[in-house]
């Protein structure tokens, strides 16, 4: 069992290594298809954190009356925090309303002199919500229209961002499914691509598969130094695309940042090195073995 | 002991390779299978050596019936012949000395044998200086000697040869023939195949001939005659 399993390793190193074209061959079109594997991770990261950080500026918010008591506010935010679609809820009262607002116009004279006057707080107390889901606004916001309620609530901004919110609401789902359906219809395409490239590299080699059959290899031995080709393949296509993907990701990540604020994919990319390396360790091998596998077999009747 | 009851190989119905053939070989004997291209000859070898099925009849090889083994029972089979082939069969990305061990590894023998037996059977086919030389680096008598030594070097009882010398000169045709029947003297059966009237005379030994799948003479020392 033991000079079986190293003389398949033995046989599939000394293979790959004097079959150097077709092996750098197909390593290279590996390097190619992981590489596009790895952009498709990352892809999806772009992806959600552009639907996150489109997500994270919708909210509405609820304004009082002047006359609403606080209790009352704070009532309403802690029946609020208790519905399952609310993910915050973040309370700011007439007098933090007016220090923000003093604050944002402390430059303009006129505003500050005219606040000074006043003898009287004119700003309105809020609540900020967010939603777990941006398509959870809508019943948020029927909550806050129960009549139980409207004696302190001056107004609600759903009514009026309604279009754009539900709009913003459309483009992070079609974001999400769109980017997965690629995803997916790209690694396929990947996968695919592998899969003929190592038959074509087996097919080269069927006479030498009949060979050793007519000598009296036994099927492990015809296909296993194939399957270690295969994890070779896998394993040096792995290494060199993410040896690649390292620069093409440091030189865009500036200008994927520019549009999606907050998202610097170097960094993740730096940052999540071996679980990336993994994946493509795992898909390269997983690929390279089982498209060995499944091409020698037919060379291996009679 | 190599059996052939009744064998028919029927590929379609304009084409039947053999029909009805029956013959015996016993242990320890050369026996040549002689006829034209197409009578029959390599279906024979190739149903012997389970590379195709009959559509009739039964072959037996010792304990094997071979026309019963299955995809899987096939390599162990096999490494109880040697098979040499016209066109040689080796392995390209393997050296002389490679290829001849291929036979003993794939039979699971132990590295220090084949690190022993190799050499020694390079040296009897004349080829110790060659044994670094990829086949592409071989002549065809040199190609055909490094697969003479890989289908001996593991002792099978039998050594079926397909038109060995088809693709080689006179000179190293009898060169090839010598070996064949020196290995045959160490006691191993030989079956030839061949169409080659010169070679079939000069051995002087038991020939079957086919005709057009049909046997149609067998003598204990034939010449080759065709009618």
């Amino acid at each position: 069992m033991f000079t079986v399993i190293s003389r398949i390793i033995h046989f599939g190193l000394k293979s790959f290594w004097r079959n150097g074209w077709l092996s750098t061959a197909t390593v290279a079109i590996m390097v190619l298809a992981l590489l596009m594997f790895v952009n498709l991770i990352i892809f999806g990261v772009v992806t959600d954190s552009a639907a996150a950080s489109i997500q994270d500026k919708i909210d509405i918010s609820v304004y009082f009356k002047t006359n609403a008591p606080e209790d009352q506010i704070l009532n309403i935010k802690q029946s609020l925090e208790s519905l399952s679609e609310v993910k915050n809820v973040e309370y700011v009262s007439r007098d933090k309303a007016l220090e923000v607002f003093r604050e944002a116009h402390k430059n303009d004279s006129i505003i500050s002199q005219a606040i000074n006057e006043l003898t009287t707080n004119p700003l309105e107390a809020s609540l900020s919500i967010k939603a777990r889901r941006p398509d959870q606004y809508a019943a948020i916001a029927e909550y806050l229209n129960a009549p139980n309620l409207s004696s302190y609530i001056d107004s609600v901004s759903y009514s009026k961002n309604q279009v754009i919110i539900e709009r913003l609401t459309a483009i992070v789902e079609n974001v999400n499914r769109g980017g997965f359906a690629l995803t997916v219809f790209l690694a396929f395409v990947a996968g695919l691509v592998i899969f003929n490239t190592i038959r074509l590299a087996i097919y080269s080699n069927r006479e030498e598969i009949g060979i050793m059959r007519v000598v009296g290899a036994s099927n492990s031995l015809v296909r296993g130094p194939y399957m270690v080709e295969g994890v070779i393949c896998g394993v040096l296509a792995a290494t060199i695309s993410m040896i690649i993907a390292a620069p093409i990701f440091y030189f865009v990540s500036p200008y994927i940042n520019v549009f999606i604020p907050g998202l610097n994919i170097f960094k993740y990319f730096y940052s999540n090195l071996l679980g990336l390396f993994g994946y493509q360790l795992l898909f390269g091998i997983g690929i390279g073995t089982l498209s060995s596998f499944v091409a020698v077999r037919r060379y291996l009747k009679n | 002991m190599i059996i052939f009851q009744s064998v028919s190989k029927i590929y379609n119905s304009h084409s039947v390779a053999l029909e009805d053939v029956t013959f015996q070989v016993n242990p320890g004997e050369f026996v040549s299978l002689a006829g034209r291209s197409g009578a029959g000859k390599s279906t024979a070898i190739k149903l012997l050596i389970g590379e195709e099925k009959p559509t009739k009849g039964r072959i037996f090889f010792g304990q094997y019936e071979v026309n019963k083994l299955s995809d899987k029972e096939l390599p162990p089979f096999r490494r109880h012949i040697g098979v040499v082939f016209q066109d040689f069969r080796l392995l390209p990305t393997k050296n002389a000395y490679e290829n001849v061990a291929f036979a003993l590894e794939v039979a699971g023998r132990p590295q220090r044998e084949i690190t022993e037996l190799v050499p020694q059977v390079l040296d009897m086919v004349g080829l110790s200086e060659k044994r670094g030389n990829f086949p592409h680096e071989l002549s065809g008598g040199e190609k055909q000697r490094v697969a003479i030594a890989r289908a001996m070097i593991h002792r099978p009882e039998v050594i079926i040869a397909d038109e060995p010398t088809g693709n080689l000169d006179p000179f190293h045709t009898f060169e090839i023939i010598k070996l064949l029947e020196k290995i045959n003297q160490l006691g191993t059966t030989i079956l030839l195949a061949t169409h080659d009237k010169e070679v079939i005379n000069v051995l002087e030994k038991r020939v079957i001939t086919l005709d057009r799948g049909r046997v149609i003479r067998d003598e204990m020392k034939g010449k080759y005659i065709l009618v």
